[in-house]
């Protein structure tokens, strides 16, 4: 009987690490993670449960005796709101007792296979969106949205593919921003374009880390002085990152 | 007219794009392109009436906020699949590069005038997400004490 209680609440505090890491792998803000892992543990009846998250490691103690504490480390970080959403819901349906702790941890454990990312066309579809339709928002320059919808796509898969075989942070970005940069002035050169300038802005969008800075902002207000400040330095530095790519096109072309 | 038109619809755009990128779920693609249309409206309008950097940055982010949590209770998602694609038209992008340019060419007193514009624009920004949360704080709390009476 104590045994199988121990084992329970093991597995309690195992899907709270898996929960609360996917999520902030995924990027999602750091009070939204501490109060998911603790919901889940008090609907699991752990009602002392702790936790401790920070941008690169996460903590779990279930406040009982017989299980300790538990780490997870957290290594990488993409953008996956999806991920998010699908956590928040498996929650959920844990707490309205739809689905038991067995199925939540083993759909935790599955979960690339339950949340698709979006084939790379679409994202490349949508890399074009913003770029194109930002220079029209931001420059109200019309003619320039088709040549700046195809540069922000180019730039977005020069990321993409480098994120992949390459995986050294931050050179993917200053690599992409200059492909951008370089793309840009020679479309105007060759008379694709008109204004460079619009151009670069329009499809450097696409790369700009706004996520990450607004989760900093929030983190940093909401009193977690470990995350807030750490993603703020990660934010600043892709976007020296990209800075330093456009300025060297610049110089170059 | 028609060129604001287009630029509205450029705005949704906008959303929809950058919520493909950072792999929205489909049902909160729509919804997210509104909002942000939403928001660069009411910056728009504060813009061409009072004009300045501060104000219509404060109140753009200040309704993004307060409708993502809105929209988040509605759909029950987590608030921040609304308000990420919502403040994407509002980012200071052309201010920020030409900072960088300028740097670059050693302009460094325009690349000031433009960085100071960038910190501006999103210290307003971020102070109207700050005001949204307050807003939002005062709403549970006033539900709650309805639900207690």
């Amino acid at each position: 009987m104590a045994d199988q209680q121990k084992n329970y609440d093991h597995l309690v505090i195992n899907t709270c690490v898996l929960a609360g890491t996917i999520m902030i792998e995924s990027g999602s803000e750091m009070t939204r993670v501490n109060d998911t892992v603790l919901r889940i543990a008090r609907n699991a009846g752990l009602k002392d449960a702790n936790i401790y998250a920070t941008l690169t490691g996460i903590i779990v103690s279930g406040g009982v005796d017989d299980v300790g504490a538990q780490v997870g480390s957290i290594d990488k970080r993409v953008l996956d709101m999806e991920k998010v959403a699908k956590v928040n819901e498996l929650s959920r349906e844990y707490a309205a007792k739809k689905i038991d702790i067995e199925q939540f941890y083993d759909d935790l454990k599955n979960i690339d296979r339950l949340v698709a990312m979006f084939p790379l066309w679409v994202q490349l579809l949508g890399a074009g969106l913003v770029s194109g339709s930002l220079v029209v928002v931001f420059q109200n320059n019309l003619p320039d949205f088709g040549i700046t919808f195809l540069v922000g796509m180019i730039g977005w898969a020069v990321l993409y593919f480098l994120n992949i075989y390459v995986q050294i942070r931050f050179l993917s970005e200053f690599i992409a921003a200059m492909t951008v940069a370089s793309l840009a002035i020679l479309s105007v050169k060759y008379g694709f374009g008109i204004k460079a300038d619009d151009i670069i802005i329009g499809s450097l969008m696409p790369l700009v880390p706004g996520i990450p800075l607004t989760n900093a902002v929030r983190d940093a207000l909401s009193g977690n002085l470990i995350s807030g400040p750490a993603r703020g330095i990660e934010a600043l530095i892709s976007a020296c990152a990209l800075g330093f790519g456009v300025a060297i096109a610049l110089h170059f072309f | 007219m028609t060129f604001f038109i287009i630029k509205c619809i450029c705005v949704y755009l906008s959303g929809i794009g950058f919520g493909l990128i950072v792999n929205l779920p489909h049902r909160a693609l729509n919804i997210a392109g509104i909002n942000a249309t939403i928001g660069w409206l009411v910056y728009y309008w504060i813009f061409s009436t009072w004009g300045g950097l501060g104000a219509p940055n404060f109140f753009g982010g200040l309704v993004i906020g307060i409708l993502s949590v809105i929209i988040a209770r509605w759909k029950k998602m987590p608030s921040i699949l609304f308000d990420v694609p919502g403040l994407v038209p509002l980012v200071p992008g052309g201010q920020a590069y030409n900072s960088i340019k300028n740097f670059a060419l050693g302009n460094y007193q325009v690349a000031f005038n433009y960085l100071s514009e960038v910190v501006w624009i999103a210290g307003s920004i971020a102070l109207g997400f700050i005001v949204a949360e307050l807003v939002n704080k005062i709403r549970q709390k006033i539900r709650r004490v309805q639900a207690r009476n």
